[in-house]
């Protein structure tokens, strides 16, 4: 039996996370000695996906939200003996629903690949990144959703079968309307964050922040404070409920890093602290640290990633 | 209007966290519980819908004798009745279908729980709550209205937002926007006395167990010290990030 993998996408291009998923796919498929059949609704050539390990794509029009995906899935996954969902918004919506219409056994938050495929096990994140879980799935229908950017992985080829279903998918939720920010980097995908707090001021004093964040290709952040006084929207707000993220890089500018903001980005894979006050206690879950007034430190900070990226 | 709410019993986030000394289970000594952050968002929406067009407002939490404190605080917040499925669950999935036994044998017009909860962060139980009900399910909700039996939610999606309808009963899985942080309710002395009388009802487990258990817990590898860098050397840290993080 085969490993089915959703592919997301966002008007009819793959997700990056979607790439993760097939790979993730592809890593506990050939475990087993399986394939892996990856599901999406973008019509294009089978190379993409197939270089990271896709050997039967199914292109077929998806439902616009979660359960309507899910009751598709659901048809699908009597070819299959497993299945991955990237963690990303809808897939955190979709997995569970999955899970509940075929009783499949899920992790979410999944941070590895299988440990073991029989009984088949992976660690988890829990208590915000304070722990870490190691669970066990029953066998029947095993749902594996994973955080994106959480484990790097080699992808591997795979056959690249084409074939086209039609699925009809029923939900009773309407979609009315969808707004995503373009031009911008979406916050939950970004590999670099760049993320401010009160101690910038004042919201006038977010332009050094954007170009820093533009030099890098990073996504702006920052913190809870800063958006209930409404310096910056909502959507910018990183930390416990608000925006969970894991970047490659996380950079606090300000940020004194208080437990709540910690626990939405402790996960990231370097962090670097900007504070003038060397008691931040956000400098102990830092790897680098300057302390320094944000007004002088992040425009030569700027400069000096100019200089690195045209040197390099 | 009836309203439930699910309600999670989870350490307060600043409470330090331990494992038992088999690894098998989180120590409960020394942590003080809470009413999971993300479902007060819902207490306090579900508290404005009530204010606005009447109606009663039930919370429900799957777990032992222990979590009747953190429900008496719903009551004291101003819920009307509390229900306590009682039961040890060891996955969201029996969770799940301990909330869909009660709300089949009862009626609600709309079940509001929070996104995730902050002890197992598994985001599980709303949408699989809703695909068991086959009610519709907005996630992620920041913003909720209801008009004549017809929702309108609005969910945060990866970079932006979307605006659902569909009609009641529905799921939401709530956080931080479904009201703002400064409206959220706390207990006062009155609601404190009243919530002493108010119904809270014990109800037995239906279920068995769930097809997934925890094997066991361990603390993330501690960080390495960080390395300080002066305000004036931003060049070191630009040479750090690209040679030894691999960040750049």
């Amino acid at each position: 039996m085969s490993i089915l993998v959703f592919v997301e996408d966002w008007n009819g291009a793959y997700k990056k996370a979607s790439f993760e998923a097939v790979a993730y796919a592809k890593s506990w498929a050939t475990m087993n000695s399986n394939k892996v059949i990856a599901v999406t609704s973008v019509s294009a050539p089978a190379g993409e996906l197939a270089g990271y390990g896709a050997d039967h794509i199914i292109q077929i029009g998806l439902g616009s939200t979660a359960m309507g995906i899910a009751g598709q899935l659901k048809e699908l996954s009597a070819e299959a003996s497993g299945i991955v969902i990237a963690g990303t918004s809808l897939g955190r919506s979709l997995a569970p629903a999955l899970s509940a219409l075929t009783s499949g056994a899920l992790s979410t938050n999944t941070i590895s690949l299988p440990l073991s495929t029989s009984p088949l096990q992976l660690k988890r994140g829990a208590f915000s990144s304070k722990g870490i879980e190691t669970i066990e799935l029953d066998s029947t229908m095993p749902i594996v959703s994973f955080v994106p950017n959480s484990i790097g992985l080699e992808p591997v080829a795979g056959e690249g079968n084409l074939e086209s279903r039609e699925i009809s998918s029923n939900d009773a939720l309407e979609v009315l309307s969808t707004e995503v920010a373009s031009g911008k980097v979406a916050l939950p995908e970004a590999e670099a964050v760049v993320s401010a707090g009160r101690g910038l001021k004042g919201p006038e004093n977010w332009g050094m922040i954007e170009e820093l964040a533009d030099v890098l290709g990073a996504a702006t952040a920052c913190s809870k404070p800063v958006s209930d006084i409404g310096w910056r929207p909502h959507s910018e707000h990183v930390g416990q409920t608000g925006i969970q993220v894991n970047p490659n890089l996380y950079i606090a500018i300000g940020i004194s890093g208080a437990i709540q903001h910690l626990a939405g980005v402790s996960a990231s894979k370097t962090i670097v602290v900007v504070n003038t006050d060397p008691e931040a206690p956000f400098f102990k879950a830092a790897d680098y640290g300057i302390v320094g007034d944000a007004f002088e430190v992040v425009p030569k900070l700027v400069n000096a990633l100019r200089a690195f990226k045209a040197a390099s | 209007m009836n309203i439930l709410v699910c309600i999670s019993h989870v350490p307060d986030t600043t409470a330090k966290i331990n494992f038992t000394a088999d690894g098998t289970a989180l120590d409960p000594a020394g942590v003080q519980f809470v009413i999971n952050p993300y479902d007060e968002f819902g207490l306090t929406k579900a508290l404005h819908i009530k204010e606005a067009q009447g109606g009663t407002i039930t919370v429900i939490n799957v777990g032992p004798a222990t979590t009747e404190p953190t429900l008496r605080k719903a009551l004291a917040i101003g819920a009307d009745k509390a229900v306590r499925i009682d039961a040890i669950p060891m996955d969201a999935i029996t969770v799940a279908k301990e909330l869909k036994n009660h709300i089949s044998a009862n009626s609600y017009d709309l079940i509001i729980c929070g996104q995730e909860s902050i002890d197992y962060n598994g985001q599980q139980v709303p949408a699989m709550l809703a695909a068991l009900l086959e009610q519709p399910f907005a996630n992620a909700c920041v913003g909720l209205s209801l008009d004549n039996g017809t929702a309108t939610a609005t969910s945060e999606i990866d970079g932006g937002h979307a605006t659902y309808k569909a009609s009641l009963p529905m799921v939401i899985g709530g956080k931080k926007g479904l009201v703002e942080e400064k409206d959220l309710r706390i207990p006062n002395m009155r609601g404190i006395m009243s919530a002493r009388t108010k119904p809270l009802e014990v109800a037995p487990a239906t279920e068995g167990e769930g097809p997934t258990k925890p094997v066991s817990f361990e603390k993330p590898a501690g960080k390495a010290a960080v390395k300080m860098v002066d305000a004036e050397n931003v060049d070191e840290l630009v040479r750090l990030l690209h040679e030894e993080a691999k960040a750049i």
